[in-house]
């Protein structure tokens, strides 16, 4: 059985995914709808992380809980650095490569959900299985969110 | 005849009446010192235009001059009846500072110029960019308070004509989120009730709406219910004590931002105590599974944790809505404008879907609008979205709409939802957008966070045109000032929330050179030679209702159908509900009888949008959702606001209106009555609240957030603990600077967060940690109204009351020109 490498394997995708989306969110401050959403949507993986560890224990998995940290001054200087070249274009260019790689993310997350969903139910582990139902959706959302928001984002950004 | 102080008694004298009974006619008049009905030369037919309600009325015009305004007493909507601002408002439009010549910025200062320059600098620039840069680089913001036909000609020459994405009204700052609700539940815009509704309902929730300071008229017809035999009941949710709270049976008072919780516990409860309509929900609705699984853990003792609420309370409110026979559901911006908005507002559409209660007398929701025109800025085109309610991102829509206009499909930007105008800020910001058009609104007083937005609008690179009545705050900012004539001025049709479309007819001539907003655009788009696919000028009419009949030709088929009204008709004694078509030619009180909605996959104005995150739905997400053009129940989760009381921002603020001013007050700042009322800025607290900081009623305070501090003085009311009131009216025109605060700020908008609904795109304005200092003792109690919301606690030895010439005439007896429906 290799549910457990999979776990392992979620556990730092998630908690990847969740800096990512932390780290993208300071990066953009002068963009307040990504700005906000992606601190909301960052709590998201970081709730996840803690399912993950929790139903780890399970599978012979020792991951740590607690989702892994904001990074303090250096959040703050991506936040001014943000605020400083707001008025400039060329960070457009920085969102769109930031948001495509939150798609990236987030789709190989959900591709990893998806393993474990199918994993679950041939080996009739009902606690795991409601672990993804839980969590599979919100990935979805996520991937949605970064897809639709480059949607409105390029053509402003591109041909302008 | 009586005559009555309407500043002192807003909603004048009452005329009971019982359920099922038609609302007695009371006609209110106010006139001109000295002058009598029978002096006036010519009464003309319009609607108001200082609120949303749409009260029918007409103007007195005596020597060439507007004199006063009657109420029709045929009208469906008021019978006859007019509020203060309806009574005193119109003396704004004979202001001696009214703009009457174009403007343009040279070395730095505003000076008069004429039409030909004005213009030729606005298209020169249109041309230079679209070489340039192309649509991209040119943005519109627009107003709610337009005429249809204006808003549709707008809407071509920006969609059809340029082909940029940026249009939007300032109907993003209070109604987006009701178009955004009821898209959600309902696949498409449209109101699912009518004011008749009030006549017929045993409940009546006000969720957010304070409707006797906002929609006076209206709650007049509610006060007279409550006067009458077998009243209704009233739920008002509100953390302020309104004259709404004060005649409700229940009044929960969450705290702010938790609107989605309270909501959440209600229909727990409506669910847990089985007060479902199942039969109904079974054959009309999708998605009831999910929404009894959501709401689940909002227990009324979980809610009342997050909301403040005491859960006995959530519960007696659940048990009178559970229990409605004729349920009236209406919302506004306190939710519109918090935390969560579109969630939340949808969440109320949902206890009328599961309590089956629509399309009946009685049943009925309104999703409110908080200008006069809001409703046609969305049915229009002018806040972006495709005229007559078609469906961006279908594109058999897009090529029906390109046939209508006669332009290529491509022509018409559907890459993408339209630009809203954080985003179009934001743009100009970045230097993307270079050139702005604002008509008819004042955003560097109504937008959040001022100082930003100050910054952006006076950056030099743009080219800032201001199309106004006055010297706004927003036009001191501009290159070039465009004079534009107002209501009583020009003619054109709007349509009020209930769906009723009236007829405004010009009564007077515009000041100097001032212009109609039509002429002003369909001057814009003759300058720049738009032209359709065949080489024909693009825009095909050249007067209001050659303009009103291309619209008809768009709506036709489309939910908003106004094939089967004319200008002609609209004279008559009322106005007119749309659908209006063949099969409904007198037009239609009700909507979504039978459970028959708008929401076909190929039919509807939206798939809709994930409530979080505000990403779309793909069509073929939204056909495997509702295939069988169902409504649709969306569930919510409560999410905490981003900006939460901290040690330095204990407090919570929230802004909002009175009753006596309508947005910056441009016009009722300048009608006498109306600014004695309300002269200053006022910042409410509670009286735990004053006690704990030892501030008495009248001190001068700073309150502060993050982003800026204002300075008022207090007023102890009945606001809810740990909450903060400031009126959002006051600005700077009436200042020694004009546009922006000399030391203190005075403007509401400088404290409040750059942050927005991701569904409805709708700015935050009521949720912000704040904190206040007392700067000095007051020498007097402050002078916000005591007839409102903001009435003080304890008596003051005041009370707000008219001054000058504030009688209005009541007339109980006036016959009805035709039938009152």
């Amino acid at each position: 059985m290799k549910i457990g490498l999979v776990l392992h394997e979620l556990h730092r995708s998630e908690n990847d995914l969740a800096q990512e989306l932390l780290q993208v969110s300071e990066r953009h401050k002068v963009d307040h709808e990504i700005y906000h959403l992606a601190r909301d949507l960052s709590r998201w993986s970081q709730q996840h992380v803690r399912e993950i560890a929790e139903i780890g224990k399970n599978y012979g998995q020792d991951l740590n809980p607690e989702p892994e940290g904001e990074l303090g001054i250096a959040e703050k200087l991506r936040e001014k650095g943000s605020e400083l070249i707001g008025r400039r274009s060329v960070p457009g260019l920085l969102l769109l490569r930031d948001l495509r790689e939150i798609y990236m993310k987030a789709s190989g997350v959900s591709a990893d959900w998806e393993m474990l969903a199918q994993a679950a139910q041939g080996i009739k582990h009902t606690g795991l299985l409601e672990v993804t139902k839980r969590c599979h959706p919100d990935t979805l959302r996520q991937v949605r969110w970064a897809n639709s928001t480059l949607k409105t984002e390029s053509t402003q950004i591109l041909i302008s | 005849m009586t005559s009555k102080d309407r500043i002192a008694e807003p909603w004048g004298t009452r005329t009971p009446y019982g359920a099922g009974e038609p609302w007695p006619v009371r006609v209110d008049t106010h006139l001109e010192e000295g002058v009598a009905a029978q002096d006036v030369d010519r009464w003309v037919q319009t609607a108001s235009i200082l609120h949303s309600n749409g009260d029918a009325l007409d103007i007195a015009v005596k020597d060439g001059r507007i004199v006063g305004v009657r109420g029709r007493a045929g009208d469906r909507v008021n019978h006859g009846r007019l509020g203060p601002k309806d009574l005193y408002g119109w003396q704004a439009n004979a202001s001696p500072d009214r703009l009457t010549r174009p403007l343009i910025r040279q070395g730095g200062e505003l000076v008069e110029t004429d039409w030909e320059t004005a213009m030729g600098r606005v298209v020169g620039r249109t041309k230079e960019l679209l070489a340039e840069q192309g649509p991209s680089a040119i943005g519109f913001y627009t107003t709610g308070q337009l005429f249809a036909e204006e808003y549709y000609t707008l809407g071509l020459i920006a969609h059809g004509g340029l082909g940029t994405n940026h249009v939007d009204g300032n109907t993003r700052l209070c109604t987006a989120t009701a178009a955004a609700a009821l898209k959600e539940s309902f696949a498409s815009d449209g109101q699912p009730g009518s004011y008749t509704d009030v006549d017929h309902a045993d409940v009546i929730a006000l969720y957010g709406h304070n409707m006797a300071e906002t929609q006076t008229v209206l709650w007049t017809r509610i006060l007279d219910r409550l006067a009458g035999p077998n009243p209704p009941q009233i739920i008002c949710v509100d953390p302020r004590l309104t004259p709404v709270a004060r005649a409700a049976t229940v009044h929960l008072a969450p705290r702010p931002g938790t609107n989605v919780a309270l909501m959440n516990g209600l229909l727990h409860e409506i669910v847990v105590n089985d007060w479902v309509d199942h039969e109904y929900v079974e054959a009309h609705a999708v998605g009831y599974s999910e929404l009894e699984e959501r709401v689940k853990e909002y227990t009324p003792e979980v809610v009342a944790e997050i909301c403040d609420v005491p859960p006995e309370q959530i519960r007696q409110a659940a048990r009178i809505i559970g229990n409605a026979e004729r349920l009236l559901s209406t919302v506004l911006q306190g939710f519109y404008q918090s935390n969560q908005a579109t969630a939340a507002a949808v969440q109320v559409n949902n206890i009328n879907i599961i309590r089956g209660m629509l399309g009946k007398p009685g049943c009925g929701i309104l999703q409110m609008n908080g200008q006069p025109t809001a409703q046609n800025t969305r049915e229009c085109g002018g806040d972006g979205d495709l005229p007559a309610f078609r469906n961006w991102s279908n594109d058999a829509h897009v090529k029906d709409l390109a046939k209508v206009w006669n332009v290529d499909p491509m022509q018409i930007p559907h890459y993408s939802p339209p630009t809203h105008v954080m985003q179009m800020m934001r743009y100009v910001e970045d230097g993307s957008i270079r050139m702005l058009w604002v008509n008819g609104t004042n955003p560097a007083v109504s937008l959040p966070e001022l100082q930003r937005v100050r910054s952006i609008l006076s950056q030099e690179r743009l080219l800032l045109v201001v199309q106004d009545i006055f010297l706004s705050e927003t036009a001191q900012l501009a290159d070039v000032v465009l004079p534009a004539a107002t209501w009583g001025e020009k003619t054109g049709t709007f349509t009020n929330v209930d769906r009723t479309v009236h007829l405004s007819e010009k009564a007077v001539e515009p000041p100097g050179e001032a212009k109609p907003d039509l002429d002003i655009f369909l001057d814009y788009a003759r300058r720049l030679g738009l032209k359709d696919k065949d080489g024909d000028p693009l825009v095909k009419w050249h007067d209001p209702e050659s303009a009103f009949e291309a619209w008809k030709e768009c709506t036709r088929g489309r939910p908003c159908d106004y094939t089967g009204i004319t200008y002609d008709k609209l004279r008559g004694a009322s106005g007119i509900q749309w659908p209006c078509n063949e099969e409904n030619p007198d037009g239609s009180e009700r909507i979504y009888v039978d459970g028959k909605f708008w929401s076909d996959a190929e039919y509807c104005e939206s798939y809709g949008k994930d409530l979080v995150t505000g990403a779309p739905l793909e069509p073929a997400e939204y056909k495997a959702l509702n295939p069988q053009a169902k409504a649709i129940i969306k569930a919510a989760q409560y999410m905490r606001p981003h900006e939460v009381p901290s040690q330095d921002f204990p407090l919570q603020l929230i802004t909002g209106r009175t009753l006596y001013h309508f947005h910056t007050r441009t016009k009722t700042g300048r009608a006498p009555q109306l600014q004695a009322a309300a002269p200053e800025v006022w910042v409410e607290m509670a009286e735990a609240d004053a006690a704990a900081y030892g501030i008495v009623e009248g001190d001068v305070t700073e309150v502060s957030t993050p982003r800026g501090s204002v300075q008022a003085q207090v007023r102890i009311s009945g606001i809810g603990t740990g909450v903060l009131f400031l009126p959002f009216h006051y600005g700077y025109w009436d200042t020694d600077r004009g546009h922006e605060p000399d030391g203190a700020g005075r403007a509401a908008n400088e404290l409040t967060i750059t942050d927005w609904d991701a569904a409805s795109k709708q700015p935050i304005f009521k949720t912000a940690a704040a904190s206040i200092k007392k700067l000095k003792s007051g020498t007097a109690p402050s002078s916000a109204p005591t007839t409102t919301a903001s009435a003080p606690v304890t008596p003051l030895g005041f009370e707000t009351a008219g001054t000058g010439n504030a009688g209005a005439d009541e007339d109980f007896h006036a016959a009805t020109t035709g039938e009152t429906r």
